[in-house]
């Protein structure tokens, strides 16, 4: 439908150009019709005619007695953009055009959230879009009020407000310190949209292992490891145990289990602990039996 | 006419006479091949008996293999093709004997020992094994003893697994364009180094998993010349871990063929990931990690598998730092044989001559593959 609107608009265009300078008929149009309400169009003259209005797209027909008001029912034009119509009767054609803008009043937001991860402690790291809809999805583009609210499960809650430009408005807003699923809210009006933002630990702060004797080998166990924040670090998050002696190093690489991580190594006198996760250094322990 | 004639005749008849020559008095390599004799017509020395047995071990010949050994008695014939072949699903077990080299050690009039070095093709290229055989003198012929290395045995037991592991549930197709996704991990290149060589350049670094999740990644380098325009792109390929677990880091190396670093008047890198399921499990240990001096410059240790399941191939990457800790190489060495639970397996990473008095300390990391077998 969309395909073909050109065409019929440029060619009834033309049509209206060769007759309508010839006949010299009239109509009146409303200048602006909002999208999905109720209009009507008002022809002189009499006799018959047939009136087209072509939009972005739509293409609506009717078949009209000249002198008349003819009547088009809310929801008959609902696309935003600029339309013409066209009153071809049996001896002259008329044509105009007119503007569908949309409904003032907000019904659908699209929300951009992004990350949908990030750690705890961000500076403006949460960025939030939010495109304002009516209830036939045009974009509103007159300035719109918008507020955003961004809550952990602790209940700390952060609110922005901000208004649209060109039916779009964006925020940047911290992560907070403490980590879990936070709602972040996006409302014009009545109208909200919800995204799930994860608040994840940052790397580790603090990494301590301690060291003892395990029959014959010695058992590495860390404390709980934590970020500087304070939030657990996730299970699954590798720390590199390294043991140097006489020249020779061993190295293994284990996933924390229940917030911690342990491994036993081989017992050497004199032997040099240490520790890592990622780019963050832990302590060192020397080994005397 | 005539001549073209003359022409297919005689190019029959040398045919017929080549082929009759061929199988009458063939090529001992081919002969070898086609199953015949090996190469070599007798062992009537003792470096023609390890040839002999190098030979047969490249035609896949094992019957006649174990046969011409000294000391087949202590092991059955199966265990003799185990032990080159592997016992548990490994690199070498898709692997051809490409060729092989015989070094004479030491020799007496009726013993002698040799080293034989085999270059196996491998589904990752080159891998290269060492063996050192006494050969003895029994009559007129020589033969070797084969220095069997016997299946490992792991004793039974439980070993607990409790390990993570990750699934990733995307988006679906009916989702609101505007409805989130699973975001991809985040990683970033920690460390970053070039080095010229005399085949290229070569981009080192480090790359670190600072998410919560696992990754696969990799790395693209373009190299850009000083007016901007791009020299080449390429990617770190199997020079890097592509699995990094949260935290984990990775060494990456990337190589430019025939590119002169003069030439070079930026990089551009793009590190690469995505979500990816994967376990925690298995855990290796890399243990008596050391490094030797040139000549004959290395890294070796041997890795011990912790987990229960076999690991039947694992990529040893090594990073090789200078004293101000900056990275100067990347090596990588695959293992060719399965990793057993608690069964420590060598591993020797070999590094430049002439960058090896530059190294000062080392980071070692190993990437597994399994196929899900067990013991």
């Amino acid at each position: 439908m969309k395909s073909r609107s050109p065409f019929l608009l440029s060619g009834l265009a033309a049509a209206a150009m060769h007759l309508a300078f010839a006949q010299g008929a009239s109509m009146s149009l409303p200048k602006i019709v909002e999208a999905g309400s109720a209009f009507s169009i008002q022809s002189a003259g009499s006799g018959k005619a047939a009136l087209y209005i072509v939009g972005p797209a739509q293409v609506l027909k009717r078949d009209v007695q000249l002198g008349e008001s003819t009547y088009f029912p809310a929801g008959s034009l609902y696309n935003a953009g600029h339309y013409l119509a066209v009153l071809a009767g049996d001896s002259s054609t008329e044509n105009g055009s007119f503007d569908v803008v949309p409904a003032t009043k907000p019904a659908n937001l699209s929300f951009l959230a992004k990350p949908s991860r990030l750690p705890v402690g961000l500076h403006d790291g949460i960025t939030g879009t939010v495109y304002v809809f009516d209830t036939y999805h045009n974009l509103i583009a007159v300035p719109t009020a918008v507020s955003f609210e961004l809550s952990n499960p602790s209940g700390t809650v952060q609110k922005r407000t901000g208004v649209t430009h060109e039916g779009a408005a964006w925020i940047a807003m911290d992560s907070t310190v403490q980590q879990g699923n936070d709602r972040f809210v996006a409302r014009v009006g009545e109208v909200f949209s919800t995204r799930v933002i994860g608040q994840v630990p940052g790397d580790p702060c603090g990494l301590k292992m301690n060291a003892r004797q395990s029959g014959t080998l010695v058992q590495l166990v860390t404390d709980p490891v934590r970020d500087c924040s304070g939030n657990a670090v996730p299970d699954g998050t590798i720390v590199t145990f390294t043991e140097t002696y006489n020249g020779a190093q061993s190295t293994i690489d284990e996933p924390l289990k229940h917030g911690i991580a342990e491994v036993e190594v081989s017992s050497h006198n004199g032997a040099k602990f240490s520790i890592a996760s990622g780019v963050v250094m832990g302590n060192q322990i020397r080994w005397e039996k | 006419m005539n001549s073209g004639r003359l022409l297919a005749i005689a190019l029959g008849v040398a045919t017929i006479a080549l082929v009759t020559i061929g199988t009458l008095w063939p090529a001992p390599s081919a002969a070898a091949y086609a199953g015949a004799a090996s190469m070599l017509a007798s062992s009537s020395t003792a470096e023609a008996a390890v040839r002999n047995l190098g030979d047969e071990i490249r035609a896949k010949a094992w019957e006649k293999a174990y046969d011409s050994l000294a000391n087949k008695a202590q092991f059955t014939e199966p265990e003799f093709v185990h032990d080159l072949t592997g016992y548990y699903p490994s690199l070498l077990t898709y692997s051809t004997l490409d060729k092989f080299e015989v070094r004479p050690l030491h020799a007496s009039d009726s013993e002698a020992e040799m080293q034989l070095t085999l270059h196996w093709a491998t589904v990752v290229g080159s891998s290269t094994s060492t063996r050192e055989l006494h050969v003895v003198k029994n009559g007129d012929i020589w033969a070797a003893e084969w220095p069997i290395v016997k299946e490992p045995t792991v004793p039974p037991q439980v070993i607990p697994v409790n390990y993570l592991r990750w699934d990733v549930i995307y988006r679906g197709p009916g989702d609101d364009w505007g409805a989130q996704d699973v975001e991809a991990p985040h990683v970033r290149i920690v460390d970053m180094n070039t080095v010229e060589r005399a085949d290229g350049v070569v981009i080192l670094g480090e790359l670190l998993n600072e998410d919560v999740v696992p990754a696969y990644v990799s790395v693209a380098a373009t190299l850009l010349s000083k007016n901007q325009s791009t020299i080449a792109t390429e990617g770190s390929f199997d020079k890097i871990s592509h699995l990094l677990l949260p935290k984990q880091v990775t060494p990456f190396s990337i190589k430019f063929p025939n590119v002169s670093l003069s030439d070079v008047g930026s990089v551009r890198m793009t590190p690469l990931s995505a979500l990816i399921a994967a376990s925690a499990d298995p855990v290796i240990e890399i243990g008596d990690e050391q490094l030797h001096p040139a000549p004959d410059a290395s890294l070796t240790g041997q890795l011990i598998n912790q987990s229960g399941q076999i690991v039947n191939v694992a990529h040893v990457l090594g990073t090789f730092y200078d004293k101000s800790g900056k990275v100067v190489w990347v090596a990588d060495q695959y293992v060719d044989q399965a990793l057993l639970p608690q069964n420590p397996v060598p591993f020797q990473i070999r590094i430049p001559e002439d960058l090896a008095k530059n190294v000062a300390t080392q980071r070692t990391v190993v990437a597994t593959y399994s196929s899900g077998g067990s013991l």
